[in-house]
């Protein structure tokens, strides 16, 4: 029996060192591919060939894909949704690296798009005199490479607002009127007394998430993680400052929950908090989550972001050079981000327009929310657009630091680390990126 | 091993182009001279032998052949190309390979207190799940493997969880192991005791991920073991039972003794899968950024190396961490296999 086992490993053996031999071979010449900043070769739809579009979260575009796809017989569009932008970035950068896999049309969250911007040469320009000037200028600039090539076209802006539950405000004792609560909180500093006075009265946190708070302070940090010339510094006053507000106040005013995760998720329905900073966007996940309005659930936005005014968010579509169908994927991207076509995904989702022409437009500011107490969302958002004064820089590395700080003030929210212990791990994971 | 001896003389066929062999092989021939005439006959009968002999000699490897192709394929291929990549930094802006850098890149992983942190992860959840694993699945085994009614229903029911997807399992699983709003805790508030947060405790995370391991595998090998428990002679446990040996000693002194081989088997692939686990851990998590929780609790070897590369973009590092896990899982089997061997003829003696 033994006599059989050597054996039997023996000749496996043998073929082992021959394949090893071929595979080195073939190792050596695999590197040299074709060169990845080529367009693909163009080629017409052929019958039952579609177009094909990947975006994350929620874009809100089903019913306008549909409505192309019934005038457009020639070009019909199909969509991918991915849950999760991380997810989607991993995918993303995966199937960059194969220079395959990637479909006509990419949805780009607005913190990646500088590293795309910094390595344009595997992205359609898409700049065209037809949507000159369509978009807010830091949009527009965001998406533009510094040779002048429009590597995307924006979609949406995420101009901040606060959300917050004014039956649990007026329970604790608070002023609950959309008006009375924006004097409240014009300073970080009054928004966090203003927690501390909360939370005394109250069995609910202040705010839904260490991590979601720490990215609403973050967007008013002018050098966040980077300085102008692209080298990386974490070390810097503004980071600190947000750092050490954020996990001091951890343990009295969060949740503790991490965001997008499902204890996060169940919190809105178990009247878990009561405050949380509201991009456009944000209100479909808190009509998501929280479902139908019942048991006196009130919730409301405040015009008011504290410290000024703040961006989070809002994203673009990029067609990748590998796509064989760049002309019409321009064509239907012109089309989607026309303020039309946005100002219907605001009434229908939340997503607030980065287009000028949307933004001035009657109709949106006409728009009020019912599922947030009537509060005229139009006039709210527009107000909060102009109030951002700050653009934070963000670098090629920007995205991925934020994740990285992101994972950090969870370990503080969660109590797996200290706030010093996680801060050193932060700093061993940002030198890993270099 | 037929071959060889048949063949005698004409030893080395796949040597040498046949038409050359020197004189004196067993047809006292040579071919090589380009005979004529009368001779034609005997060379066409010749040929037909040698034909012959070589088809029992070249059938088998064709035969298994397949396998081998397909495994330099997808197998030794890529972990070759895996060894080149290691030797590569990497040009993460640009989605390209930067300069060759020699073993810097394995300098750089093993230097990482993550790394370390991570194999720390991987034994520990392997502890968790195999050990439990294969003693409880030898235990179900043996009481299937005594009369009982409805045999055929319990079987496939011990087989059901493996018949599962694991994603939707795990998905599953993670809702119930949520720190706040899982089953788990809310059944364990119930009895009075304090709720776990299974994705913040680090042993924690690893019982529950070692759960979804055993809930998912036990049945599947339980299965194993009785096909070969039922191989057993039941004239062996008849005379033991005479003797007065009890059921607990029949199990350690002819079950196991006599059921080494596919021990050895589970065991082995057993450790290979406990040391690769990494669907469980990647889809419990419940971070955004899929690092094995935010202070890489439950980061495994295997998502070390997914981190390393499909998240942080440093193939080469990855490529590096995948070789190291490659020699450590090589290295843990051979032990494993020199070990249960001893422990089990011992038993057999």
């Amino acid at each position: 029996m033994i006599k059989k086992t050597s054996r039997g490993i023996s000749r496996p053996g043998l073929g082992v060192a021959a394949t090893l031999a071929l595979a080195m071979t073939l190792a050596a010449c695999g590197g040299s591919g074709g060169d990845p900043g080529e367009s693909a070769e163009q080629d017409t739809l052929a019958t039952g060939e579609t177009l094909t579009i990947t975006t994350f979260g929620e874009f809100g575009y089903d019913a306008l894909i549909e409505e192309w796809n019934a005038e457009h017989p020639d070009v019909q569009v199909e969509q991918t949704k991915v849950s999760l932008w991380d997810d989607w970035k991993n995918e993303l950068n995966t199937n960059l690296q194969a220079n395959a896999g990637l479909p006509d049309i990419v949805a780009i969250e607005g913190d990646f798009m500088p590293a795309i911007v910094a390595a344009p040469d595997r992205w359609v320009d898409l700049s065209d005199e037809d949507v000159e000037g369509r978009w807010l200028e830091f949009k527009q600039e965001a998406a533009t490479a510094a040779d002048g090539q429009m590597l995307g076209y924006p979609t949406d802006a995420g101009p901040e607002a606060f959300c917050y539950r004014a039956d649990l405000f007026e329970e604790a004792g608070l002023p609950s009127d959309r008006e009375e609560v924006a004097k409240l909180m014009t300073t970080w500093d009054d928004y966090y007394a203003l927690g501390e006075q909360f939370t005394a009265a109250s069995d609910a946190a202040w705010y839904d998430s260490s991590g979601s708070i720490a990215q609403a302070m973050l967007n008013q940090v002018p050098n966040p993680f980077e300085r102008e010339d692209g080298t990386v510094d974490v070390e810097n006053e503004g980071l600190q400052e947000v750092w050490a507000t954020v996990t001091a106040n951890a343990e009295t005013l969060s949740t503790r929950n991490k965001q997008w995760n499902p204890d996060w998720e169940a919190a809105f329905k178990k009247d878990g908090f009561a405050t949380i900073p509201c991009p456009g966007w944000m209100r479909s996940n808190i009509r998501d989550n929280q479902g139908k309005l019942q048991d006196g659930v009130v919730w409301d936005i405040a015009d008011v972001f504290p410290g000024g005014g703040g961006n989070w968010g809002g994203s673009f579509l990029a067609v990748p050079k590998t796509s064989t169908h760049q002309g019409p994927a321009q064509e239907f991207l012109e089309w989607l981000t026309a303020p039309e076509q946005q100002l219907r995904v605001f009434a229908e989702l939340g997503n607030f327009p980065s287009q000028v022409e949307a933004l001035e437009s009657p109709e949106l500011q006409g728009t009020t929310d019912p599922y947030f107490n009537d509060a005229p969302v139009g006039e709210i958002y527009i107000n909060r657009a102009e109030a951002i004064d700050v653009q934070p820089f963000q670098g090629p590395l920007y995205s991925d630091i934020l994740g990285k700080f992101q994972a950090a003030v969870d370990r503080v929210d969660e109590g797996s680390a200290t706030p010093d212990e996680s801060w050193k791990t932060f700093l061993a994971d940002v030198d890993s990126l270099q | 091993m037929t071959a060889p001896a048949e063949a005698g003389t004409a030893a080395q066929p796949g040597n040498r182009p046949a038409s050359r062999r020197p004189a004196g092989s067993r047809s006292g021939e040579d071919p090589g001279d380009g005979g004529r005439g009368g001779r034609r006959g005997e060379r066409r009968l010749l040929r037909r032998e040698r034909r012959a002999r070589w088809d029992v000699k070249l059938a088998p490897y064709v035969f298994v052949s397949p396998f081998f192709l397909v495994f330099a394929v997808v197998g030794m291929f890529p972990l070759a190309y895996t060894g080149y990549l290691s030797l590569y930094d990497w040009d993460r802006l640009a989605y390209a390979r930067g300069e060759f850098i020699g073993l810097d890149n394995f300098r750089w992983v093993l230097d990482d207190p993550l790394f370390t942190k991570s194999l720390v992860n991987t034994l520990s959840i392997f502890a968790m799940s195999s050990i439990p694993q294969v003693v409880i699945a030898v235990t179900v085994a043996a009481l299937l493997d005594q009369q009982l009614r409805g045999s055929t229903f319990w079987r496939i029911s011990v087989l059901l969880p493996f018949v599962v997807a694991p994603t939707a399992a795990v998905l599953i699983f993670g809702t119930l192991f949520s720190d706040r709003s899982g089953l788990v805790n809310e059944l364990l508030n119930s009895v009075g005791l304090e709720p776990i947060r299974w994705h913040v405790e680090r042993w924690w995370s690893h019982a529950a991920i070692s759960s979804m391991v055993n809930w998912r595998w036990t049945g599947y090998n339980a299965l194993i073991f009785l096909a070969a428990m039922q191989a057993v002679p039941r004239e062996v446990y008849e005379s033991a039972s005479l003797d007065g040996a009890g059921r607990v000693r029949q199990l350690f002194h002819i079950t196991l003794p006599m059921i080494r081989p596919t021990v050895i088997f589970v065991i082995v692939t057993t450790t290979i899968g406990g040391l690769q686990i990494f669907t469980e851990p990647r889809l419990f998590d419940d971070t955004a950024q899929r690092e094995g929780g935010a202070d890489h609790q439950y980061m495994t070897m295997t998502l070390y190396v997914y981190v390393k590369g499909i998240e942080d973009q440093f193939y080469g590092r990855a490529s590096a961490a995948a070789w190291l896990l490659f020699l450590f899982i090589i290295t843990i089997v051979l032990a494993n296999y020199a070990a249960t061997r001893w422990l089990t003829r011992r038993r057999a003696l």
